[in-house]
């Protein structure tokens, strides 16, 4: 390797880190978040049953999971100041993945909620709690701990999709990259950079999915009290 | 009295379950709900706790009137406050531990305290005999042992009444025992509990009625030796034969 490309790679590695600051992990971030509040409401409306409600929830996952998130990003980017709704690019990307991103959760979240046993709800219903109580309290927990990984999926998924929002000219790791190609002729290894990079942060989500995992399943593990309490008394 | 109901009547679909059940219990009644599968009893047990909504039927429970096709939301809630209810499968919060199973009731619906709650709940686990269980989850416990903290936290809200449904139906012969005696404890201390169980010698000796159902009717209601030895219906003794015939198998 050439101090060339060995000086490019260092302006680079730069120049991306600080687009990921800027642009990706906010991003990230912020879609994902806003994306799991949809996602949670979507599927407790379907799961209760909403009339009208519920039936606005399918259609809204319907429209989202069934076309491409970039013809979504140049719609509402390229296409809707036609009709004079004209966004800031970053807030653009926000909207759409969030969007996007909940239609796709709304599904993981609702099919996970009737995973949940009747029994959990009416042995709820029977120590006297009402049935947000027993959403809180008992069964969004038990949801949450077998949607988690799905979800992980899908926040590792948002991540990597989030390069294309370079195509709306928003300037994220990729598009850092990119205008660096443009003035260098270096494709192979820019891209094999800002690829590591991606996979850095991959890692890390996986790690973390890793640790949560362990933690939220405390109550599926046979042995997880005897450690805790530091006694072998009992059955085990 | 503490419940009556009248009347009470549930189909699922065009099979009617439950055909017009009339029952009174009062303060301190053990009764057992005994008859074959299907013929209705889980069924009575689950309208009275609105599990399921009865199709029509009059319940007084302490002293209140309500029309159960018509009964409201807030009123089934007021009333489901004051019962309580054990499930033939336990139903443990499988996400809380046995303590948080039994508090639950107690800090999630009625507003008590963590504190005084977690007093209320060690007592209760104490008097299952499973208060070193109190952070087990449920999935680390054995059956029995899954059924008696579901007796406890039955316990815990100090119902009028607790109703158990097949409370021993799920679990290995050999843990039957330590249920059993939980209950009869139970009986003992004078709360009042309706009961529907295949175990027949239990029945006779820990209820102070039977009632026999068969196919969503009530057949028969007596004191468990003029059941258990001078059954007046032919299909009681039906019942009572076909049971000795597979004691003695």
């Amino acid at each position: 390797m050439s101090d060339r490309i060995i000086n490019i790679l260092a302006e680079g590695f730069g120049k991306i880190m600080l687009a990921s600051i800027q642009v990706t992990i906010p991003l990230t971030i912020i879609g994902f978040t806003l994306a799991m509040i949809i996602a949670i409401a979507m599927a407790m409306i379907q799961y209760a049953k909403v009339p009208v409600f519920t039936q606005f929830a399918r259609f809204y996952i319907w429209i989202f999971r069934g076309t491409p998130l970039l013809v979504q990003l140049f719609l509402a980017y390229y296409g809707l100041p036609k009709v004079g709704i004209v966004l800031d690019s970053f807030v653009c990307a926000v909207i759409v993945f969030s969007l996007n991103e909940g239609a796709y959760c709304a599904e993981t979240m609702r099919s996970a909620l009737e995973a949940v046993p009747a029994g959990q709800l009416e042995a709820g219903y029977c120590v006297g709690m009402n049935y947000f109580k027993i959403m809180q309290k008992i069964v969004l927990p038990q949801a949450f701990r077998t949607a988690f990984p799905p979800l992980s999926n899908s926040l590792i998924a948002m991540l990597k999709d989030t390069s294309l929002v370079a195509e709306i000219t928003v300037a994220d790791m990729f598009m850092a990259a990119q205008k660096i190609v443009g003035r260098t002729y270096e494709p192979l290894w820019l891209y094999i950079e800002v690829a590591l990079v991606y996979l850095f942060f991959s890692t890390i989500l996986t790690i973390l999915q890793k640790h949560f995992e362990k933690k939220l399943s405390a109550y599926n593990s046979r042995e997880t009290v005897i450690k805790d309490a530091g006694s072998a008394r009992g059955r085990l | 009295m503490i419940l009556s109901v009248k009347d009470l009547k549930k189909s699922f679909g065009k099979k009617e379950v439950l055909k017009g059940i009339d029952i009174e219990v009062n303060k301190g009644d053990v009764i057992a709900l005994l008859g074959r599968s299907g013929s209705g009893k889980t069924t009575l047990l689950r309208c009275l706790n609105f599990l399921e909504k009865a199709d029509g039927g009059q319940m007084t429970f302490d002293g209140c009137e309500y029309d159960l096709k018509k009964i409201k939301k807030a009123d089934m809630a007021a009333i489901r406050k004051k019962t309580a209810f054990v499930f033939q499968n336990f139903n443990l919060f499988a996400n809380k531990t046995a303590l948080a199973n039994v508090t639950l009731g107690l800090t999630a619906a009625r507003g008590i305290p963590k504190k005084q709650a977690e007093d209320i709940g060690m007592q209760m686990l104490e008097k299952v005999g499973l208060a070193d269980h109190a952070n087990y989850y449920p999935i680390q416990l054995s059956g029995g042992q899954q059924q008696r903290v579901a007796i406890a936290r039955a316990l815990a809200t100090d119902p009028e009444i607790i109703y158990f449904d097949e409370p021993t139906s799920a679990l290995d012969p050999e843990l039957i025992g330590e249920v059993l005696s939980v209950i009869r404890k139970l009986a003992q201390s004078g709360m009042t509990m309706l009961i529907v169980t295949h175990e027949m010698h239990f029945a006779e000796s820990v209820a102070d009625h039977i009632i026999f159902m068969d196919n969503g009717e009530i057949i028969e209601r007596g004191a468990p030796k003029e059941f258990f030895y001078a059954p007046k219906e032919e299909r009681s003794r039906e019942f009572i034969k076909s049971i000795k015939m597979q004691q003695e198998e």
